[in-house]
């Protein structure tokens, strides 16, 4: 791999970038691998780059339905955190910011993440107590956390409306290392450097079917044929009950569209990441300057990369609320993702009951920050046949035993998710 | 999306609320309260889920308007509706 | 002052109406009809903007919604706005325009320095530096979004108004040009409700920048007419300066009408923009197409433009751009455009055209005497922010891929290019139609149809305006009989010209000559030239969508209505892949910006959501109650009185209750009315313990779940009579319980013969509550409440206070207490007669805050115990669970992990040294000074000081609490620096037994 940096870069310009060499290889796929990864987004990217640099696993294939990092990686709101209330996320989260500090030197590639802060707003005082009883959870589990009185989150957001609105702000939980990334540049990024390592990345390969004999899968059909592999991983959020479907599997989830969008961008305005349930709105400033924003989920299943008009209505008028001056601000761009919706709203990497096939799916809307700590347990989990400590809470049977993690408590009715 | 509730008729999406897949049928209570047990039948009711790509028979609450729950046949990536129909009739078209 | 640009004559400009405005402070004058760039261009203003990453200086290049670069900050102060397209202002008098993205002019931009270092910023050099040191990358950012960006939101809240407009109609039309006038008329004769919508402030689309003829008249007259015609039908709406923003399923678009935007400022009742909600039977889209640049050397430079914009700011605003013109083409459509600009006293120094046949466009032009380079390109502008000073042409050689000869200089002052057309297909596509590329032609074009609409004209690369009227006349009436019009016709279109664009020979880059590093921009805003899409190629970005998310391509506010297909294309030949081989990035509503508060409409500020008031409100507000919401509900939250301090007032309020009697308002509690001869069965099904023999006059309480096991909602339920109940439920879950129960009663059990009704709104609750509470009450009702007439957890219809209604002998505050129910008109009433006959017993108002303290020392749940993963055991109910029958949710609590002994469990809590509070939100822990990840066994879900028990209390969830009362743990609050040793106890700290409340 040719080491970036500036002075690469500077040595390059005098070529006129003519001798940059591709970022990652397109070969044709082997007959057999070690590992295949099913799913080439940030996860199934980052898994196959984890195996290789952790447990020195290199004839892995990753392969993708479409273009690498296609998925929810190229979709979301690209807001990173780990102010979870539940130990069984607490720790996995955490693992994932460690990993997000020195992601771009890692891995040789500027993933911009922006310690810039993420609050969350209270706007009444059952949530004062709620948020208040999050950040001692995180503080006792050594993540950072301090509540701001809303002065303090008018300092660090002016043009928040804290007042005169239907909903006051009474004070924000903030963590102060949460913050943003480059969502494309983390799904390159950990390309790249799993190419580096001897990682094949198969690109516009479907995968139409898996070959299980006795209980074992022994690898996967595709549109470029058969592929061979002593373990497959599956990381297709978005998909995931269309791809176990073809292992025979039903999962505890249902796929829904979620809809994001952006403002035309502006000089800077928001330098922080400000997140409000009560007005389910989470906005941030790109470096570009848009402003990033979403919502709830269109509250329908749909695998469909768009949705419809009402939430739309709803996110931009929450983003007002929060930010009145915003309203003159132009919407720009708005898209949709799938989302796993799982039935307690936390994700799974697990075994499943089929031998050397193992599952990452179920992140609902919060998988772009767990990206390396889902790559990072789901490499371990696949390579050691056991989940690691941090995703021992993720297991697929804990729907069974009733050991579900329901951070927000809404429960497996899918009309409350 | 314009939804036919079978009572109210053509209705903007906002007024519905979205209730799951109509499929899914409760399990009969057993007879003796007492076999009222957490088994591998109800785990599937409540957790497990067809969730298909394409079309899905599902139930939806008209909550802004007549308020009755009825079941439509929807297309889960072109949201097209083939049909809608109260809770005791069967659904037609798509391609089911 | 800068020499006038403006024609002696012509132009759909009123002269006689000068308008002054103002650009980066200078003062202009414009005319009545102008655009803010039509009149910047007037007065010889070039140089608009800076361009996003390298700040190169940037001018006008369109006269429509595709605009790049000529982006402005608008208006001042809380109406300023950003990335304004001047060449959609339309000019009003006062208007105040600056430049943006630049520091500290326009003309002198510190920023501008990338542009010398362009070199080191090719596409996506960010993603290979600012990696050092680690620490540095804030800093890093902090310079880089500075420089980003493009305008400046506004610091202040938006003050204008802005609302929302819901339509049905049988036939939208989108695009009001040639081909969507006549699909108007033809749908609207034959009866069908048209919507025919237009985004320019006059209709006539492309027509308006044209010198055409429709039969014999001026195409702009024959618009006029038909325009007259429409606008006296009934069944015909007209919506101007409106533009079809976005196209959702089930044929449901989205309209942004700028009602205000001309205008200094809206004026009376007419909001700035309305936003329209239409579903409609049928659509046409006619939404026309936009000229392609080309991609050549220095092809951003202020003067660069596209020639039909050259073409329509001489035609439709008397305008010219420059007085030297050289024109750049690969097709015949500018030839018309060349005629038009030298009708306007423009000076043609040539026309150059790549391709190497002579076709009949030439002719008139040749016969003007301007000379036309055939089989030549413009590969290179002179220039600089003053705009072009010349252009370098060059001759192809056979093969057409390079370029071959001596440079012709030639000087000029502005440059028109045209590289064809692209259909504009986002409605299309938005609509999930399919697109097919035509090579002939170079473009996407609808193919396949998804939603109920047609598109015609040239959205559809219908170019010849006598094609445009007939399909357009078609394609209405094909909407109008789908819509369910059986004899909608095509109206017939008078005869015109039909000249189309000729041969079209694709150059996707204009070849320089060899060594030479020329900078051919492709996306004009962000900067994005040819060699950066060279690049993403050559790094492996081989997708459409990486090759846009690495270069930027299409993603500036015009979300590359310029630029795509030469983006795409350039990636084709990159790739030597046939262009439908490598597809196009995916149409994304909406089509052009739409200002966030015209989505908003009138839900703002405190109509946010609506605000839920009881029927006694004004008697709270009279008595000084702060108030303090609770879901959409405003409630009292204490009553102050002078000289008093918050907790002062609260604490009087619970030691009122607790020795006098007290009011509360629990009208926003949830009320269901359930009746039906199922009622008892039903609720025997919902609750986890026994309703069905609840005997008629008695109140229960009851815990629903949900069917996982976990605890959904509690409330007290009473049976009225034989077939009649009333449920309450929390103020949270009122409508979520109602929703479920009708959802049982549709889905689940569709065989019980039950209805259920939320009757919150028509009852005024109201708790009446302490020792002097029946007293009170017997003063105001002939009903018999003693203890006998009315025994604990009876109901009773009675009137009271001389009206009707109910009293429940229930409590909440663990005191004697009774709730009376009375409707809502006579809440008031009630409520102060109450008030007055009490006044010797003591009564007095409590709010939510004294409320909240008696829950505590009672231990009763509410919403942060009822957290979604508490089940019933966890919070004290397992003996209230029935094993008797089954109910909702029972299968799922003999679950494994619902069994564990360990599980987090109610507990009540007390200070141990009686000094220090229970911190809030803390978590309960073992040793506060033990080491960090700690342990936590549970956390404090309330805290307070009880007045009554005179210490700090407490109600926590705690791992396996139930069997280690008196266990002293602490209650720790790291965030708010607090901690406190506890002891655990019975969550029932106020007189366990009840005595109180059954006295």
């Amino acid at each position: 791999m040719k080491k970036y940096s500036v002075f690469s870069l500077a040595r390059n310009a005098l070529d006129y970038h003519e001798n940059w060499t591709e970022a990652w290889r397109s070969p044709e796929p082997k007959p057999e691998y070690d590992v295949i990864i099913v799913g080439g987004g940030g996860h199934g990217l980052a898994t196959a780059y984890y195996l290789a640099k952790e447990h020195g696993i290199t004839n892995v294939a990753v392969i993708e339905k479409g273009w690498l990092g296609g998925g929810n990686v190229a979709r979301n709101t690209t807001i990173v955190r780990s102010n979870y209330q539940l130990e069984g996320n607490a720790f996995f989260y955490e693992k994932g910011m460690d990993l997000w500090r020195s992601m771009s030197q890692d891995l040789n590639y500027n993933v911009m993440f922006s310690s810039r802060g993420v609050i969350n707003l209270a706007h009444n005082d059952a949530q004062v107590d709620a948020f208040q009883r999050r950040g001692n959870t995180m503080r006792l589990n050594g993540i950072d956390a301090e509540w701001l009185t809303v002065a303090e989150i008018k300092k660090r957001a002016p043009l928040l409306n804290t007042e005169n609105m239907r909903y006051p702000v009474y004070g924000g939980l903030c963590q102060p290392k949460g913050g943003t990334a480059r969502h494309d540049a983390v799904a390159w990024g950990y390309a790249r450097a799993a190419d580096d390592r001897g990682v094949d990345m198969i690109q516009n390969c479907e995968v139409t079917g898996m070959r299980i004999e006795n209980g074992k899968i022994l690898g996967v059909e595709t549109t470029k044929g058969f592929i061979g592999a002593k373990k497959v991983g599956v990381a297709v959020a978005g998909h995931s009950s269309q791809v176990f479907q073809m292992a025979g599997m039903r999962l505890p989830m249902e796929t829904h569209v979620l809809q994001a969008m952006v403002s035309e961008p502006i000089k800077p305005a928001l330098d922080t990441v400000i997140t409000s349930g009560a007005a389910h709105c989470y906005i941030s400033q790109s470096d570009k300057g848009e402003m990033v924003f979403g919502g709830d989920i269109d509250f329908y299943n749909s695998y469909a990369q768009r949705g419809n008009y009402p939430i739309i209505e709803h996110v931009v008028t929450a983003m007002c609320e929060l930010f009145p001056a915003f309203s003159r601000l132009r919407l720009m761009r708005t898209w949709g993702g799938v989302m796993d919706m799982s039935m307690d709203g936390t994700p799974i990497i697990d075994k499943t009951p089929i031998d050397s096939l193992y599952i990452n799916a179920g992140w609902c809307y919060g998988g772009f920050k767990a990206t390396p700590a889902s790559g990072w347990c789901f490499a371990h989990t696949i390579a050691q046949d056991q989940p690691h400590d941090l995703n021992s809470a993720f297991r697929l049977n804990r729907f069974e035993t009733g050991h579900t993690l329901d951070e927000k408590g809404v429960g497996s009715t899918p009309n409350m998710h | 999306m314009l939804i036919k509730c079978p009572w109210c008729g053509d209705r903007a999406l906002q007024e519905f609320s979205y209730q799951g897949d109509a499929t899914v049928a409760r399990p009969p209570e057993p007879a003796d309260p007492a076999d009222a047990n957490w088994d591998d039948e109800w785990y599937q009711f409540v957790y497990l889920r067809d969730d298909p790509k394409g079309w899905h028979d599902e139930v939806w609450h008209h909550i802004q308007g007549c308020r009755k729950h009825f079941k439509a046949r929807r297309h889960t990536v072109t949201h097209v509706i083939a049909d809608t129909a109260p809770m005791s009739e069967e659904l037609k078209g798509g391609d089911k | 002052m800068s020499r006038s640009y403006r024609t002696a004559e012509g132009g759909r400009i009123d002269r006689s109406k000068p308008l002054s405005f103002t650009f980066d402070d200078v003062r202009y004058t414009g005319f009545q009809g102008d655009t803010l760039a039509s009149a910047l261009l007037a007065n010889g203003v070039k140089l608009i903007a800076r361009s996003f990453k390298y700040h190169r200086p940037r001018g006008i290049m369109s006269a429509g919604p595709e605009e790049p670069c000529g982006m402005v900050q608008l208006r001042e102060g809380a109406r300023t706005e950003p990335n304004i397209r001047a060449t959609q202002v339309e000019l009003f008098d006062g208007l105040v325009a600056s430049s943006q993205n630049r520091w500290p002019s326009v003309k002198w931009d510190v920023n501008s320095i990338n542009n010398l270092f362009n070199r080191m910023l090719p596409a996506g050099f960010y993603y290979k530096t600012f990696m050092w040191p680690k620490a540095m990358w804030m800093t890093y950012e902090e310079v880089i979004r500075h420089a980003a960006g493009m305008g400046r939101s506004a610091d202040q809240p938006d003050p204008d108004r802005y609302e929302h407009m819901h339509a049905y109609c049988d036939v939208l039309v989108a695009g009001g040009g040639p081909a969507g006038l006549m699909a108007a008329k033809s749908a609207a004769d034959s009866g069908a409700r048209v919507i025919l919508v237009d985004e320019n402030p006059e209709l006539g689309g492309y027509l308006r920048g044209r010198n055409q003829k429709v039969g014999a008249k001026s195409a702009m007259d024959w618009v006029a007419s038909v325009h007259v015609e429409l606008e006296a039908m009934e069944n015909v709406t007209i919506l101007s300066r409106t533009t079809v923003a976005s196209y959702y399923d089930h044929n449901m678009l989205v309209l942004n009408e700028h009602t205000g935007d001309h205008l200094p400022t809206a004026d009376g009742w007419t909001p700035r923009q309305r936003n329209w909600k239409v579903w409609a039977k049928q659509v046409v889209l006619a939404t026309g197409s936009i000229e392609r640049p080309l991609v050549f050397g220095n092809n951003d430079v202020p003067g660069v433009m596209l020639t039909n914009a050259i073409q329509a700011y001489a035609n439709q605003y008397g305008v010219t751009p420059g007085r030297n013109a050289v024109v750049f083409t690969n097709n015949d459509s500018a030839y018309e455009a060349v005629l038009d600009m030298h009708d306007a006293g423009m000076r043609i120094a040539a026309v150059v055209d790549n391709r190497t046949i002579e076709t009949a466009a030439t002719k008139p032009v040749r016969e003007r005497g301007i000379p036309v380079f055939h089989n030549h390109v413009v590969f290179n502008v002179r220039g600089n922010k003053h705009g072009v000073k010349g252009v370098e042409i060059m001759a192809l050689n056979e093969a057409g891929d390079h370029v071959a000869g001596s440079i012709i200089k030639m000087d000029c002052d502005v440059v028109g290019m045209s590289g064809g057309w692209t259909p504009t297909v986002h409605l299309f596509s938005q609509s999930r139609g399919k697109l097919r590329w035509m090579e002939d032609i170079t473009t996407f074009v609808p193919d396949v149809s998804f939603q109920q609409e047609r598109s015609a004209g040239a959205c559809k690369a219908t170019w010849g305006l006598n094609s445009c009227l007939k399909e357009g006349a078609k394609a209405g009436a094909e909407a109008a009989k789908a819509a369910g019009f059986d004899t909608a016709k095509p109206v017939s279109s008078p005869k015109s010209s039909d000249d189309g664009m000729g041969e079209i020979r694709a150059m996707w880059r204009v070849p320089q000559p060899p060594h030479s590093h020329l900078k051919r921009f492709v996306d004009f805003q962000d900067d994005v030239a040819a060699s950066d899409v060279e690049l993403a190629i050559r790094e492996g970005y081989t997708s459409i969508e990486h090759t846009k998310r690495y270069t930027t391509l299409g993603m500036g506010t015009d979300q590359g209505k310029t630029s795509n297909v030469n983006g795409l294309a350039i990636v084709s030949e990159e790739l030597d892949k046939p262009i439908p081989e490598v597809g196009h990035t995916t149409f994304r509503p909406p089509y052009t910006a739409v200002t966030m508060g015209a989505i908003t409409g009138t839900e703002r500020g405190h109509h946010f959501s609506p605000t839920r008031r009881s029927a006694l409100h004004e008697w709270h507000k009279q008595a000084g109650a702060t108030f303090v919401p609770a879901g959409m509900w405003m409630r009292p939250q204490y009553y102050q009185q002078p000289g008093e301090s918050m907790w002062d007032a609260i604490y009087r309020e619970t030691l009122n209750v607790r020795t006098k009697v007290g009011m509360f308002d629990v009208s926003p509690l949830g009320k269901i009315d359930i009746q039906g001869p199922d009622s008892a069965e039903f609720l025997n099904r919902c609750y986890i313990n026994g309703f069905g023999k609840l005997p008629v006059g008695k109140c229960r309480y009851g815990v629903m779940l949900r069917e996982d096991g976990m605890v959904f909602d509690d409330g007290t339920t009473s049976r009225l009579s034989e077939n009649h109940f009333m449920m309450t439920t929390t103020t949270a879950k009122a409508g979520p319980v109602l929703q479920h129960l009708e959802y049982l009663l549709d889905v689940i059990w569709p065989e019980l013969n039950v209805h259920v009704v939320s009757v919150t709104e028509e009852w005024c609750g109201m708790a009446v509550a302490g020792p002097n509470s029946r007293e009170l009450l017997a003063r105001c009702t002939d009903a018999d409440i003693s203890n006998e007439g009315l025994p604990f957890m009876g109901v009773a219809e009675v009137d009271i206070c001389g009206v009707p209604g109910r009293i429940y002998r229930i409590s909440f505050s663990g005191e004697l207490a009774y709730e009376v129910g009375v409707s809502s008109d006579w809440g008031p009433h009630v409520w102060s007669t109450l008030m007055e006959k009490g006044q010797d017993l003591g009564v007095a108002p409590y709010g939510t805050e004294a409320m909240s303290i008696m829950r505590i020392e009672k231990g009763h749940v509410v919403g942060a115990e009822l957290n979604g993963r508490t089940t019933a055991d966890d919070l004290g109910f397992g003996g209230m669970t029935s094993t008797k029958k089954a109910f909702i949710g029972q299968r799922s609590i003999t679950k494994p992990a619902f069994l564990e002994t360990d599980r987090k469990q109610l507990t009540g809590l007390k200070s141990v040294d009686g000094k220090t509070k229970i911190p809030r939100g803390a978590q309960i822990v073992a040793d506060p000074k033990g080491r960090i990840p700690m342990e936590q066994l549970g956390e404090v879900t309330a805290n307070c000081y009880s007045p009554n028990l005179k210490e700090f209390i407490g109600l926590a969830i705690v791992k396996g609490a139930r069997d280690r009362k008196g266990d002293r743990l602490w209650a720790f609050s790291p965030l708010t620096k607090e901690c406190c040793e506890v002891e655990l106890c019975s969550p029932h700290m106020y007189d366990p037994e009840g005595e109180r409340l059954r006295g």
